[in-house]
């Protein structure tokens, strides 16, 4: 009886030992993607620099109302800016996300994590970078509830309810993918879009179209630029020695 | 004459009818979840955002009020099955009411996984063809718990038109087919795969094809011709011949209504790209044409299946 039991405590230990051994899919693929960086080579001095911008009749800003939640309606006066096509008055587009198709190797995560933010009933920053293992910070700055669905195809997808304000999750994508989308089926106007990399070379334009990728080793990379209604742009390569800073530029055609 | 020991429960047959007017307020409430977008606004199930009643806005109002129509739907349901088990002495009318129980408590499963599983179109699928189900069951069961039914069910009629229930059953069948068919479309996201309507891409025919083309071309061409071929020579035959008979006439003149309404819904839903009022209308009228073309076809069984077997 008494080895008997002995023998029951033993399996169930031993059972409860695999069962915690085993990694899931995603874990092994970020740890292998990981390996990979750690062996990739380290950050150069070589930059790229340049604008994006829009070229033929530029559209106006569209306006769009938030007033179907009162919190969110409390928090703007009037109508809100639609962010998917921002320009200056040169026509340089702001929120385009620059980055390396071809020539980078993998690079492991920052330690330091990516934060989006969800104020005022809209997403903070509307586009950005982040890299494979790195961890979102997602934060519910509003008194109201949100849900973060975010609609990845080659990552998981996931949906996540934030009905308090200052909850804070966090989570982590285990491939590539550019664009991934992120919407709140709550509010919905609330949508934001990532790109996730294996290597830090990637830049998400400003109010004046700038962007500057920094910490690219010498070699030849291609570069393209994606923008949430125009696409993605047609690629160009780049060729930069150490301690190099080169120009390229990007445009997209408006319907005219 | 009649079985002496089935009498007409009014209660129960007014019990069933409010039931199927709750599954038919279910139904709009359904096609408005996906309508707005509103799906996954409420990211965890059964609860709500951990709650039992989460606040009511934008995307929440939708689909946790679709909810909360559907728990009243299910608890009637379970009033139904229970107090038909306790008044009617049909067997089969019991187990009809037990199949309806059933089916609204999966019903409810398969819209807590579509919303866990992020809406895979075949659960979407599958929620949506069974709310169909759903529908003509409570619908049956209001049929046959009825006055007319009940008191009048031993009269048979010959038929002058061959075999009309057949032809109701068939066209019944091949509406809920059609029905399914505009589901996939949806839940797949093809509904404007061909953004014009009745040319294809400004021709008689597309002059590519996708699986998103050929779906939304089913559902919207070929489907939508017979669906409206066949249930107007139908009713056309059965409110000529049978004007008098009112469980013919009736459902048969509804269909013929509803069929061109419906027709009218799904060319506004292209013409309005998918706009919420129509789409979701054309959504429950779907349901109202296949409730009406299932009266018919229940009725007509009961009225000719004497005179068909002597």
């Amino acid at each position: 009886m008494e080895l008997k039991k002995i023998l029951t405590l033993l399996a169930v230990a031993a059972l409860l030992t695999a069962g915690c051994g085993q990694k899931s899919e995603d874990e092994e693929l970020m740890e292998a993607a990981n390996g990979a960086a750690k062996t990739a080579a380290v950050l150069g001095t070589a930059s790229v620099s340049g604008t994006v911008s829009l070229t033929g009749k530029v559209p106006g800003t569209a306006l769009f109302s938030v007033d179907a939640d009162p919190v969110c309606k409390a928090q703007h006066t009037g109508m809100v800016k639609d962010e998917t096509v921002i320009t200056d008055a040169k026509g340089d587009l702001k929120n385009v996300m620059v980055y390396v198709t071809d020539g980078a190797g993998s690079y492991p995560a920052p330690s330091a994590s990516v934060s989006l933010n969800q104020k005022g009933c809209m997403y903070s920053p509307h586009v950005f970078g982040i890299q494979v293992g790195q961890a979102l910070e997602i934060v519910n700055d509003d008194p109201t509830l949100h849900n973060v669905h975010c609609m990845a195809v080659t990552n998981d997808s996931f949906n996540v309810g934030m009905p308090n304000q200052g909850m804070v999750t966090e989570k982590k994508f285990t491939k590539a993918e550019a664009p991934v989308k992120f919407k709140c089926d709550v509010h919905g106007w609330m949508h934001c879009f990532a790109g996730v990399f294996t290597n830090p070379f990637y830049a998400v334009t400003g109010d004046d179209g700038s962007f500057k990728i920094n910490g690219l080793p010498a070699g030849n990379y291609t570069l393209v630029a994606w923008q949430e209604q125009y696409g993605v742009s047609a690629p160009q390569t780049v060729a930069v020695k150490d301690g190099e800073a080169k120009s390229v530029n990007f445009t997209f055609a408006a319907a005219n | 004459m009649n079985n002496p020991l089935i009498s007409y429960q009014p209660r129960l047959h007014r019990f069933a009818l409010l039931t199927a007017g709750f599954t038919f307020v279910l139904l709009l409430a359904g096609a408005l979840v996906t309508s707005t977008g509103s799906s996954l606004a409420v990211p965890d199930w059964p609860l709500s955002f951990g709650k039992f009643f989460p606040e009511m806005k934008g995307g929440v109002l939708f689909e946790h009020g679709h909810r909360m129509i559907a728990g009243t739907v299910a608890l009637l349901t379970l009033g139904l099955a229970i107090y038909t088990q306790i008044v009617e002495k049909r067997p089969w009318v019991k187990k009809l009411a037990w199949c309806a129980l059933g089916a609204v408590l999966l019903q409810a499963v398969l819209g807590g996984v579509t919303v866990l599983l992020h809406l895979p179109t075949e659960v979407s699928v599958a929620h949506a063809g069974l709310a169909q189900i759903f529908f003509c069951l409570i619908i049956s069961l209001s049929l046959v718990t009825s006055k007319n039914w009940i008191e009048d069910g031993d009269r048979r009629i010959k038929s002058t038109i061959g075999s009309v229930q057949t032809a109701a059953l068939v066209t019944t069948v091949i509406i809920y087919f059609q029905i399914i068919v505009g589901a996939v479309t949806r839940h797949s996201g093809f509904g404007l795969a061909i953004p014009d309507w009745p040319l294809s891409f400004g021709q008689l025919l597309p002059t590519e094809w996708s699986w998103a083309i050929l779906l939304q071309f089913s559902h919207t061409r070929v489907g939508a011709f017979i669906v409206l071929v066949l249930v107007n020579w139908l009713s056309f035959k059965v409110c000529t011949r049978y004007a008098d008979e009112k469980t013919l006439f009736w459902p048969a003149a509804s269909a013929a209504l509803l069929v061109w309404l419906q027709c009218f819904l799904g060319i506004l839903v292209i013409a309005t790209e998918k706009s919420i009022v129509p789409t979701s209308v054309h959504v429950i009228t779907g349901a109202a044409l296949l409730a009406s073309m299932l009266v018919l076809t229940l009725n007509s069984f009961r009225l000719f299946q004497k005179e068909q077997v002597s």
